[in-house]
């Protein structure tokens, strides 16, 4: 396959999200939001925090990741972009994948980066912190895909946005217990961590099939 | 009218359909429509609003199926539909370089395409901030950075000025002259000489 129409794909991606304005830190905002939010709620017993934050931060970064979804291909189906898409020779699974990933670039990894710091604020050790910034961003790519399943099915509905969250919550489950698991047993050999790597990679090979089938039944 | 048939392989149908039916709802869009366009040929959608030409033209472009019939191409397609697939942010020369580089097309082509439907002057604007017109202009140059036989085009002469419905109208005459084929949904007549019409 030519990789020529992919990254075209890829690169308009990003500089649409870049052209959106304010609109790339919406979920940023809303994690550091959400996991400030916690150590107000709970109160500042340090033991807690400790044991509560991973999971605290796995719940954030799961639903920060449905923030901006809605407009994952609604606006290519709006514009007529799709359309174009759909008559290239590109497949429009790679297609779906590349929006994906861009939109992954912008919005997910910016929340994987800002684990260390809010991870601090929940009084995890450290050293730790690199590590679980990893697992952070390994999880992330796995909700921004099957958030992306969602927005595909929901791309021809307005207000669609709780409805991505109803679609593709089930799907986060096996993510964010492995996620869980892998940031309890601590090394990046363990056997939770490759199952987390392995969740990552089955939504990374799964999912822009069933995006690609769910954006030719909304172009139909 | 008198149109020039070239040798065999020219006259091959470039798009056959055969049969198309569409339902709306519980409702017949229109049913048993047969198209059949060769090299050279130039066919006009005609019918009301809402009589089915634009989805006709979806359903030749392959963009959604027919609930009976079939359609089969011979020829890559080029789209130009009532969504003109701009994005606010690119400029027309952003737009079509995007399309080049995804169509695999030489980047020289787009200076050339925007030259051909007079846009060179609004070539950095933001589509965002473009006149309907321009906007339209922008999707047609589309036509000219990739040479393909068949053009489906719904409803070209929409939000054109004088100059810009001469300049499309000598396109697709000249589109057809050299080997191409056409099929358009119109409204009006513009001059132009159709090999056939279907009216739905």
């Amino acid at each position: 396959m030519n990789a020529r129409p992919v990254l075209s794909a890829f690169r308009q991606a990003l500089q649409e999200a870049w052209a959106g304005g304010a609109g790339i830190f919406l979920p940023a905002t809303f994690f550091a939001g959400a996991a400030v939010l916690v150590p107000l709620g709970v109160g500042v017993d340090n033991a807690l925090l400790r044991s509560i934050g991973p999971g605290i931060l796995w719940v954030a970064l799961a639903l920060s990741s449905l923030v901006t979804m809605e407009r994952l291909f609604q606006a290519d189906l709006e514009d007529g972009a799709l359309d174009l898409w759909l008559q290239t020779d590109l497949p429009i699974s790679a297609y779906a994948a590349a929006k994906t990933l861009a939109h992954w670039c912008v919005a997910g990894l910016p929340l994987a980066l800002m684990t260390p710091v809010l991870g601090i604020l929940l009084q995890i050790e450290p050293a730790k912190l690199p590590m679980f910034a990893a697992g952070y961003a390994i999880g992330g790519i796995a909700f921004f895909f099957w958030g992306g399943v969602g927005a595909a099915l929901s791309a021809s509905v307005r207000r669609g946005g709780l409805l991505i969250a109803l679609i593709a919550l089930p799907f986060f489950f096996p993510t964010a217990i492995f996620g869980a698991r892998a940031l309890q047993a601590g090394t990046a050999t363990s056997p939770e961590a490759l199952y987390l790597i392995a969740s990552a990679l089955f939504s990374l090979s799964v999912a822009p099939f069933a995006m690609g089938a769910a954006l030719r039944l909304a172009a139909d | 009218m008198a149109i020039e048939r070239g040798s065999n392989v020219l006259s091959q149908a470039v798009l056959t359909a055969n049969g198309l039916g569409v339902m709306r709802g519980d409702r017949t869009l229109f049913t048993g429509v047969r198209v059949s366009v060769c090299a050279r040929e130039l066919v006009l959608l005609r019918g009301q609003n809402g009589a089915g030409k634009t989805t006709l033209l979806r359903l030749l472009a392959g963009l959604s199926t027919a609930e009976s019939g079939k359609v089969t191409r011979t020829a890559p397609h080029h789209w130009i539909g009532h969504r003109k697939g701009l994005k606010p942010h690119e400029t027309p020369a952003t737009h079509l370089q995007h399309w080049a580089n995804a169509w695999g097309v030489e980047p020289d082509m787009v200076h050339t395409a925007l030259e051909a439907v007079s846009l060179l002057r609004a070539a950095d604007v933001p589509t965002g901030h473009l006149s309907q017109g321009q906007q339209h202009r922008t999707a047609l140059a589309r036509l000219l950075l990739q040479d393909r036989p068949l053009w489906l085009l719904d409803e070209p002469f929409a939000a054109m000025d004088d100059s810009g419905v001469a300049m499309i109208k000598s396109r697709i005459e000249q589109h057809c002259a050299s080997g191409g084929a056409v099929i358009a949904a119109v409204h009006g007549d513009y001059g132009l000489t159709p090999s056939q019409e279907i009216t739905l």
